[in-house]
């Protein structure tokens, strides 16, 4: 275990994350870049109708196979309001939670790393979306999101404005956050 | 460097592919000013003598400025001397120019960190129908056709020339990435007076929290102008010119834009308001609350509520696209084993890992103002000493791989 960092007051700051950890892969990586390189994966399942889980397990980093724990299971499906079952949060709930749970991890990733000790760290994630585009009633009308609203609600050791450059700084270091911001590159392909 | 050299009794010469000042004459744009005001611009035994010594040089200024330091330090600058390649050898280095070889010990690089524009990958799916140029080769809004230009990068630069370009009645877009906010004037003076009083540009290298990242951060978004007038993004919007988060990509002639706008304009507020905080913490120190106007904070950027994603360049709409998205140097003529990975010449501020090589004038070499025409002095005061040391044999040698490879 590494040696937590200290706040003025010499209380020892602990959001749990292992931010030496975190810097002693930065530096090992920056002379290895190519262990940098990782692939994430899922698997998916169709189960009936508009039901699918998802797995994942398995990924590729540091120069080799790695796995999870455990397995983790997502069951998707639409809601009943779509004339479906229900089973699950829909894939664009999926996403959003993505975003939110990623730029939570950063925040309190950076904050360790300022020596900011957190308290609580919430947030509600609202993505707007015109189901015309879906339902390809006016092809005007994209499928995305029109736009996505993440508001957190932050209890820190730290001022305003420190608390707003750490939820900047997530931003800035996040990967969901970059993915949907950013336009990829999509392959599809059928075996 | 030079006069550092002559201070002590080293000889030396300096070689200039063209004239002295020749970047200054022949790759800026006609309007541009100098970003520091003129009693800033102090070089070692020669600063400004003249009346105006919060005014900003126009480039014959600051031509004439560079020539007659050359003339009072007496700089054996051999002009229209091009460096072809600079080798190794067992007790020093062969420096191979147009104009003959030349034999030396030690070897001061200082060709600039702003030789070669950098331009994103994207910029290649560009429709052949739109003109393209870089701030090298900017001059004038009327050297570009009539009709809308998308300006790429929101530094000085990039902000300059967008506002001058949307003046002239070209309609301007600019998409921009992570860009430095900051008052011109603060509190009654000039932010570079502050940023130098306050300690700012002094600030060292090693006192850095990662020096890499500081080193890549984008100038200040700053003009020099007689009304001392604030260029920034609400300034750009007040007049019309249209803001895009970072082009991310262009897909069959639709260029597309990053989403993160905000957050830029978020962060780029934070961190100028720390810099803002740090000065009123010096002025408080300093007990000169009285003596100057109280604190005050910019209105935060103004970014509308859902910025355009994408941008149709084959719709005629864009006729221009100015890439203000940096620069980086030119060290293609250095063929010894000093690179990283990134195509940068490893140095520890400035002493590079070969024996008696040494860098100067890229962002953050030494500190803050390490690119500054301010900050040369203190970096060549500091580096001839460690330079002079070599050569008296007092100086710690570098890694042993290094001076084998170096050697080879």
């Amino acid at each position: 275990m590494s040696t937590p960092e200290m706040s003025a007051t010499d209380t020892p700051i602990d959001n749990g994350v292992n931010v030496n950890a975190l810097l002693d892969a930065r530096e090992a990586l920056s002379e290895t870049p190519e262990a940098a390189k990782f692939t994430w994966r899922a698997k998916c399942e169709w189960v009936n109708g508009t039901h699918s889980r998802s797995t994942v397990e398995g990924f590729f980093g540091l120069g080799e196979e790695q796995k999870h724990r455990a397995q983790f299971t997502f069951d998707a499906d639409h809601p009943e309001v779509f004339a479906s079952e229900d089973h699950g949060a829909t894939p664009v709930e999926i996403v959003l939670a993505g975003l939110a749970s990623c730029l939570t991890a950063g925040i309190a990733s950076v904050a360790q790393h300022r020596g900011i000790q957190l308290k609580s760290v919430s947030a509600t994630v609202e993505g707007g979306m015109d189901i015309q585009g879906i339902l390809g009633i006016d092809s005007d009308v994209r499928n995305g999101f029109e736009g996505i609203k993440v508001t957190y609600n932050i209890d820190a050791d730290a001022t305003p404005d420190e608390i707003k450059a750490i939820v900047a700084q997530s931003q800035k270091r996040s990967a969901v956050f970059d993915a949907i911001t950013n336009p990829t590159n999509v392959t599809v392909e059928v075996n | 460097m030079s006069r550092c050299l002559a201070d002590r009794s080293i000889d030396h010469v300096v070689l200039e592919r063209g004239e002295v000042a020749n970047t200054w004459k022949t790759e800026r744009w006609d309007s541009l000013r100098l970003l520091t005001p003129n009693w800033q611009s102090r070089l070692p035994g020669y600063g400004y003598e003249g009346d105006d010594p919060d005014g900003f040089r126009t480039m014959p200024e600051t031509i004439g400025f560079i020539e007659r330091y050359a003339e009072v330090i007496s700089a054996p600058v051999q002009t229209g001397t091009t460096v072809t390649s600079v080798r190794g050898t067992d007790d020093g280095y062969i420096v191979a120019t147009d104009q003959g070889d030349w034999r030396c010990r030690t070897v001061v690089i200082a060709s600039g960190a702003f030789a070669i524009p950098r331009i994103p990958a994207v910029a290649e799916a560009v429709p052949s129908s739109i003109a393209m140029l870089t701030p090298k080769e900017y001059r004038n809004p009327e050297q570009l056709a009539s009709g809308g230009v998308l300006v790429v990068g929101a530094s000085a630069s990039g902000t300059q020339i967008a506002a001058e370009i949307h003046r002239s009645g070209r309609p301007v877009t600019l998409a921009l990435g992570e860009h430095v906010r900051v008052p011109r004037v603060y509190r009654g003076k000039d932010i570079k007076w502050w940023m130098d009083r306050a300690g700012v540009l002094d600030e060292f290298y090693t006192d850095v929290d990662n020096v890499d990242r500081v080193r890549n951060v984008p100038s200040l978004q700053l003009t020099g102008s007689d009304d001392r007038h604030t260029l920034d993004l609400n300034s750009l919007t007040d007049v019309g010119v249209k803001l895009l988060g970072r082009i991310a990509a262009i897909n069959e002639g639709q260029a597309l834009f990053s989403g993160a706008l905000r957050n830029l304009a978020e962060m780029s507020d934070l961190k100028m308001n720390r810099l803002l905080d740090r000065i009123d913490e010096w002025v408080a120190e300093n007990a000169l609350d009285g003596e100057v106007p109280p604190p005050h904070r910019l209105e935060p950027t103004r970014v509308e509520e859902s910025p355009p994603l994408s941008l149709d360049l084959r719709s005629g709409e864009i006729r221009t696209i100015v890439w203000a998205t940096g620069f980086r140097p030119d060290h293609s003529w250095l063929d010894m084993p000093v690179f990283d990975r990134k195509g940068r010449i490893k140095h520890d501020g400035g002493v590079v890992e070969a024996a008696g090589m040494y860098l100067m004038g890229i962002p953050f070499l030494r500190r803050r103002k390490s690119s500054l025409i301010d900050g040369a002095g203190d970096d060549a005061r500091d580096l001839s000493a460690h330079l002079a040391a070599y050569l008296d044999g007092t100086s710690p040698l570098p890694p042993p791989a290094v001076r084998a490879s170096a050697v080879g």
